[in-house]
């Protein structure tokens, strides 16, 4: 599929004498992709976000949306010229107006009662046509989010931004409301960048992440992609638990301390290698399978549909899920099986 | 950083333009009060400058201005402790009571003051007291402390509301009496509060011109008022002017410096408990007298005073000339304040919009206007006009730019207030859905702001309606308001004749006072 939005070499400075704040983002966002920015809070996201939206310019790189340059040092396209849609943390719906006329707001090029119907089939899609002439501070914050995704997709904008949209809601809302803006979002077919610190948003929200850390998009895949294949220390850590070993390795296969693995691409020397705990399983400890890798059991976690146990190896320790099924003691031998191979961690830049 | 970036901080140019102007329209006329006063040669500025007589008139100043704060401190404390701490019935009563002093202007309250006494005075006509009609040092200290203490009351009040009552119950669980929790933990934490006030009194006690040429008491005001009006030397009006500045400026500094290190005692904005109210048992019949004796000196006296002269009767002509001062007075005062509200808005933008050096310094020019005395500030504006643009002297224009821009840090005060709730992602929400950033702010910022800008004008207007010195200074000849009308009456004793003007100066200033009382109940209601 086509690429609709392509940021070369985005950086930003705040003060000359600092760390770029942005150093260097590229990536690129297809039709009716949703592409979601991850990473801690202060790596630069949100300013990548307000770049793109044209709120910051960038001191270097470009920004090409449909190939045609919207950003770049010597051009600056301002916002409302954009056609970019932006749904803020805070939702920043217009206080004095009521839902139906926050709607409105950004429809232009069409008669009274065409906007009119527009914002009303815009908010008839999120089922708040009933709740039209309330105003924002008499709604909750659930339903104002929607309004603000709404008021943003009105002018049909050929992207939408999002900024820590769900931030704001409780932890049950959030999950509820994240589904439906997925849903939302795929039925108009809209293309959104989604920016957010949240691993578990990001993973079930979008189709591709980029991670960022330090300014850097440290790694670009599927969900799956870096969930499961993380490139770097940070990103395997930062979507998850995980456990990291030094390893030998010859090839496709490692000696660590919990014995030998396989990898998921071949390397050799001495490497870093990250397994998730749920990739591991346990076996009781007998002088059979004990080959000077075995561990104590030092604590656990009954979470009902699993358990994670904590183990102590001879140098350090590791973390396991299994299912409900092994019930291990604590201060029982164990030794510590992979299920699937290891990843191969590159160093942190 | 290349220049480029940092053009893009600033704000936008039809923001930033206005603020600009305001800054030069301010400093400018008071560079050439210098420029005027080193017309002569050195010899001779030097000798206007070390003059015995300037020692008198700035000891006479500084006497008058330490009196009126000491009175109005007994005056504005008990109001302020009353109405936030204890649980006296009738708050919102004796809170207007506090306030409703400022609608007697200075000066009219000097006009009472010289109305009531003497022997044909109201109070031995009507009373059959004859006293001696107060003047000099403790009529000025009494016309103008009871005019004045209202602000130390609201700042007072203010503070108290804003301390947190979990410090006072923290310093009596360790052992502490309730007058030692006053003394060692609600007093200190008062002090930015009190400062604020001081300031505000202190700037209007050296600017006042009414109330101490009518009590005559020769206080540096005065005293420029006297050299402006009877000599032609400007050059050492010019002088006594720049003293008044210098004595200005040293305040503003040592205020600056006061409250710099005690920022940390402001209480945060979070949820913070009730404060439980002191009872106050059988003590309240002393706190009602008190409260009654201030609202009868400072305000039923003087209203009595004003009504009894006017039932002596008034000249047929007077009620003409009535009818011209309002529309002079509403003439000038209009126009200056929407001129007001036009600077105060982009002001009061950058400063909260975009906080840096820069803003901050254009702020100060904004209350740098309010701060010079009125005279040295209208003196100051005929010497530029003669000297840059001529056509405007005399000109009611010139007037009215000049209120605007000695009233303009009241216009900013609420603008900015409502600003601070006004959610700034807003402005860029518009910008995302098309709309141009000046339209933005158009559409979303500015009918939100509409409450604050409204007060603006209308506390501008107000207070320019019953502005003296610097109509006395700058109107054109034969343009009289209302103020210049009760000002020479009274100073020629024609009381019965100054009455009707007075009794209308009260009308306008009933509303301004309504108007802050209203604005100050809402904040903690």
């Amino acid at each position: 599929m086509n690429e609709l939005l392509t940021a070369t070499n985005l950086t930003k400075r705040f003060k000359p004498e600092e760390h770029p704040v942005v150093d260097k983002v590229c990536f690129g966002v297809k039709e009716q992709e949703i592409f979601a920015i991850l990473g801690p809070s202060g790596c630069g996201k949100t300013t990548t976000l307000r770049i793109i939206a044209g709120f910051e310019r960038t001191d270097d790189g470009s920004i090409q949306l449909n190939s045609k340059t919207l950003e770049c040092p010597y051009t600056h396209i301002p916002p409302e010229k954009r056609g970019i849609g932006f749904v803020f943390q805070d939702y920043a719906l217009f206080p004095h107006l009521s839902v139906l006329e926050n709607v409105k707001f950004g429809i232009r090029n069409a008669g009274g009662s065409e906007r009119e119907f527009r914002a009303l089939k815009m908010l008839d899609l999120i089922g708040m046509k009933s709740l039209r002439s309330r105003k924002p501070h008499e709604l909750s914050g659930g339903q104002q989010q929607r309004v603000a995704l709404a008021r943003a997709l009105a002018p049909k904008p050929s992207l939408l931004l999002m900024d820590e949209p769900f931030s704001n809601l409780d932890a049950v809302l959030r999950n509820s409301t994240r589904n439906e803006v997925r849903k939302i979002l795929k039925d108009a077919k809209m293309s959104a960048i989604l920016v957010t610190h949240d691993q578990e948003e990001a993973l079930s929200v979008a189709d591709r992440i980029g991670v960022m850390n330090n300014g850097k998009i440290v790694q670009i895949g599927t969900p799956e992609d870096v969930y499961y294949r993380p490139k770097t220390r940070f990103v395997a850590q930062f979507l998850g638990k995980t456990n990291f070993f030094a390893a030998q390795a010859t090839g496709l296969e490692a000696r660590s301390e919990i014995g030998y693995l396989m990898l998921d691409k071949p390397a050799r020397g001495d490497v870093m290698i990250s397994i998730r705990p749920e990739h591991l399983t346990l076996e009781r400890a007998t002088p059979a399978n004990c080959s000077g890798t075995c561990g104590i059991i030092s604590s656990k976690e009954f979470k009902g549909h699993d358990i994670t146990y904590h183990i102590k190896l001879p140098t350090g320790e590791c973390i396991v899920h299994t299912d409900n099924r092994m019930p291990f003691g604590i201060g029982e031998n164990v030794v510590v099986r992979p299920l699937e191979p290891a990843v191969v961690l590159k160093q942190d830049s | 950083m290349k220049t480029s970036d940092y053009i893009r901080k600033l704000p936008p140019w039809y923001f930033f333009a206005p603020a600009i102007f305001v800054g030069i329209a301010v400093t400018l006329p008071l560079v050439y009060l210098l420029v005027r006063a080193l017309d002569g040669n050195l010899g001779q500025s030097a000798e206007l400058l070390f003059r015995e007589r300037n020692l008198t008139l700035l000891l006479n100043t500084l006497k008058l201005t330490a009196g009126v704060l000491v009175v109005t401190t007994f005056l504005g404390f008990p109001f302020a402790w009353l109405t936030s701490r204890t649980d006296i019935a009738g708050k919102r009563v004796i809170t207007l009571l506090g306030v409703l002093p400022l609608a007697i202007p200075g000066y009219v309250l000097a006009y009472a003051l010289l109305g009531i006494g003497g022997e044909n005075g109201t109070l031995s006509q009507v009373f059959g007291l004859t006293v001696a009609r107060p003047s000099g040092y403790w009529g000025a200290l009494t016309a103008i402390s009871l005019y004045t203490f209202p602000y130390l009351f609201l700042n007072l009040r203010t503070g108290l509301m804003g301390l947190d009552p979990s410090t006072e119950e923290a310093a009596r669980s360790l052992g502490l009496s309730s007058f030692q929790v006053l003394y060692k933990v609600v007093l200190p934490q008062l002090k930015p509060a009190f400062y604020s006030g001081v300031l505000i009194i202190s700037l209007y006690v050296i600017g006042d011109f009414g109330a101490v040429s009518l009590l005559r008491y020769e206080t540096l005001s005065y005293a420029l008022f006297i050299q402006y009006e009877s000599a032609f030397d400007r050059v050492y009006a010019a002088w006594i002017a720049l003293i008044l500045l210098t004595l200005t400026c040293t305040i503003l500094v040592a205020e600056y410096k006061l409250l710099k290190g005690l920022l940390f005692y402001r209480a945060g904005t979070g949820v913070s408990r009730k404060t439980r109210f002191v009872a106050l048992g059988h003590w309240k019949w002393i706190a009602y007298s008190f409260v009654g004796l201030v609202t009868f000196c400072a305000i039923i006296l003087p209203l009595i005073t004003i009504l009894f002269w006017m039932a002596q009767g008034v000249d047929p002509l007077v009620w003409e000339i009535l009818g011209r001062s309002i529309t002079s007075s509403v003439v000038a005062s209009a126009p200056a304040a929407l001129l007001a509200a036009f600077f105060a808005l982009p002001l009061a933008y950058i400063s909260v919009r975009y906080p840096s050096r820069t803003s901050n310094i254009l702020q100060r020019f904004a209350y740098l206007g309010y701060a010079t005395p009125p005279l040295a500030l209208a003196l100051a504006f005929i010497f530029f006009s003669l000297n840059i643009i001529p056509f405007i002297y005399q000109t009611i224009g010139l007037l009215v730019f000049a209120y605007s821009l000695h009233f303009l840090a009241e216009a900013m005060g609420p603008v900015r207030s409502a600003l601070y709730q006004t959610p700034p992602r807003i402005e860029e929400a518009a910008q995302s859905l098309g709309v141009s950033k000046f339209m933005a702010f158009v559409k979303t910022t500015l009918p939100l702001l509409r409450g604050g800008i409204i007060a603006g004008i209308s506390f501008v207007f107000l207070s320019a309606m019953k502005e003296l010195p610097i109509t006395f200074i700058l109107a054109p000849i034969g343009f009289e308001t209302l103020a210049l009308n009760v000002w020479s009456f009274s100073g020629e004793a024609m009381f019965a004749e100054a009455a009707p003007f007075a009794i209308s100066i009260l009308f306008f200033s009933v509303i301004f006072v309504l108007l802050l009382f209203s604005r100050e109940w809402k904040k903690y209601e």
